[in-house]
């Protein structure tokens, strides 16, 4: 029952109410493509605070070794919420050229 | 088989679902279903079903509890009319997206407004391009064998799609007619316990509901309109081992006195009977007319359409629902689209009537006939007609 691509060809190849037999395929589905905005951290306002962890509603944020948050762009849709939330100001939306 | 048993027909329907053995029945009362529902609780309340019921506070959650236990592998039922119809709509597409084999008996009612609790079709006729095989009962005994058969057509591995059952709204659900009961061993006997294809539970997994790109959807839909259009196979096996079981017999369109027609009344739900009588009424006076009854509405029966009107001169639609603004009743329209590529087709009429409970004697179906009549030499007077409508 297990389908390896990404999703099928033809319409023969439709898996029955379209349900899904392995987890986590959502993550091949890199929604970072809508996006029309990056944010663009800087480390030196950033007080580890984590507000912008807990706010992404995508869940794309990690913190990294030296404890500064980074956003997965392969994920994140640019709301701008982590900007918004970031009372010192570390984070700013950036137009995707 | 037993006897048979006089009984309202909504508390046969809920007597034959609980036969059935349902794991979840989650429902809202609305007239004219409400008794079905209702007997159903007594009848879990009375220890004599082991199932769940659900005391749901809508319409849209009853589908939708029903999704999420059919989902989980339950054989899952609910019940509605009208605006409960309308109030599940949200939830209606999706059961059939998601391949769940829930049954819905529908006790159809006109819809509001002006506010109007009797029937008509415009409830199911507003829930016609949603997925879901769709049938019409014309009396009590084909409401208890139409809902046995219901389970076993819905959870075929083959179809796996949800399927309503229409009765009228009180001409049916009302009414008290002798039933003849399949006993519990013989429902079993028919319909084996249920398989699902999958059940979401933590240790499988699975995934039901999901997205679909546009890059998939068109495929999405393809596949879905197929599966529908295929289960007529199952419907006419199920029917056919109904019959070798149970000795009465099914078709997805019902012909009376069709020998010989030239005219004929193509009807749909309870009011088929009732042309009954006219047919016999006019085919004493010498007239060569028949009687079609639509017993599947969706997948359309378009072949079967098509081979039962050889031969005659003017067919008259009968609908209960009004297409606003449209080409005529929704029946007839897609009559009329079976016919079109026919080198050889009838003069066709749409005849809207018996609106909001509105009731449909005799003396109406010979004056449609006699209409059909005339028109099979004239052709058709009018684009459409709500028949019976006063200064008109």
């Amino acid at each position: 029952m297990e389908k390896a691509k990404k999703w099928p060809e033809d319409w023969q190849e439709i898996i029955p109410g379209c349900m899904v037999f392995r987890p986590g395929s959502a993550r091949e589905y890199h929604t970072g493509s809508w996006r029309a905005q990056r944010p663009v951290y800087d480390n030196s306002k950033c007080i580890k605070c984590g507000m912008c962890y807990i706010f992404c509603p995508e869940g794309c944020i990690s913190q990294d070794a030296d404890g500064y948050f980074i956003a997965d762009l392969d994920y994140c849709k640019g709301c701008g919420i982590c900007a918004h939330e970031c009372w010192p100001g570390a984070i700013t939306m950036v137009e995707e050229g | 088989m037993s006897e048979r048993v006089g009984m309202e027909i909504a508390l046969a329907a809920a007597e034959t679902v609980a036969l059935c053995r349902p794991d979840v029945i989650a429902a809202y009362p609305i007239t004219p279903n409400t008794h079905i529902p209702e007997h159903l609780s007594d009848i879990v309340a009375e220890g004599r079903l082991d199932a769940d019921f659900i005391c749901v506070e809508s319409e849209h959650s009853a589908l939708s509890a029903c999704c999420g236990a059919s989902g989980a592998g339950a054989r899952a039922f609910t019940a509605t009319s009208s605006q409960g119809l309308l109030y599940m709509a949200e939830v209606v597409p999706i059961v059939s997206a998601m391949r769940l084999p829930i049954v819905m008996i529908i006790g159809n009612r006109a819809l509001s407004g002006p506010i109007n609790i009797w029937n008509d079709h415009s409830d199911i006729m507003s829930q016609r391009d949603v997925g879901w095989i769709s049938m019409f009962a014309a009396n009590g005994q084909e409401v208890v064998d139409m809902t046995v058969q219901s389970f076993k057509i819905a959870e075929h591995r083959d179809v796996m799609l949800p399927v309503n059952l229409n009765l009228d709204g009180f001409q049916l659900t009302h009414v008290v007619e002798p039933m003849l009961f399949p006993s519990q061993e013989e429902v079993d006997a028919f319909l084996p316990e249920y398989e699902p294809y999958a059940a979401v539970h933590p240790d499988n997994i699975v995934s039901m509901g999901t997205l679909a790109l546009p890059e998939i959807f068109n495929e999405v839909m393809k596949a879905k309109d197929e599966v529908l259009k295929d289960s007529k196979k199952v419907i006419l096996e199920v029917w056919k081992e109904w019959e070798e079981k149970f000795g009465r017999t099914y078709k997805p369109v019902e012909s009376y006195k069709t020998e010989g027609a030239e005219i004929l009344l193509l009807a749909i739900g309870s009011m088929a009977e009732t042309a009954e009588v006219a047919i016999d009424e006019l085919r004493d006076r010498g007239m060569p007319v028949g009687l079609l009854k639509l017993r599947l509405w969706r997948p359309f029966p378009f072949e079967e359409i098509r081979n039962a009107v050889k031969d005659v001169k003017a067919i008259a639609v009968l609908d209960r629902a009004v297409s606003f603004g449209g080409p005529g009743g929704p029946v007839f329209s897609e009559v009329r689209s079976a016919l079109y590529d026919e080198k050889v087709r009838p003069t066709i009429i749409s005849e809207i009537i018996g609106l909001g409970g509105r009731d449909v004697p005799v003396g109406d179906f010979i004056k449609i006939a006699e209409k059909a009549a005339r028109v099979a030499k004239t052709g058709p007077e009018e684009e459409y007609e709500i028949f019976g409508v006063r200064g008109s």
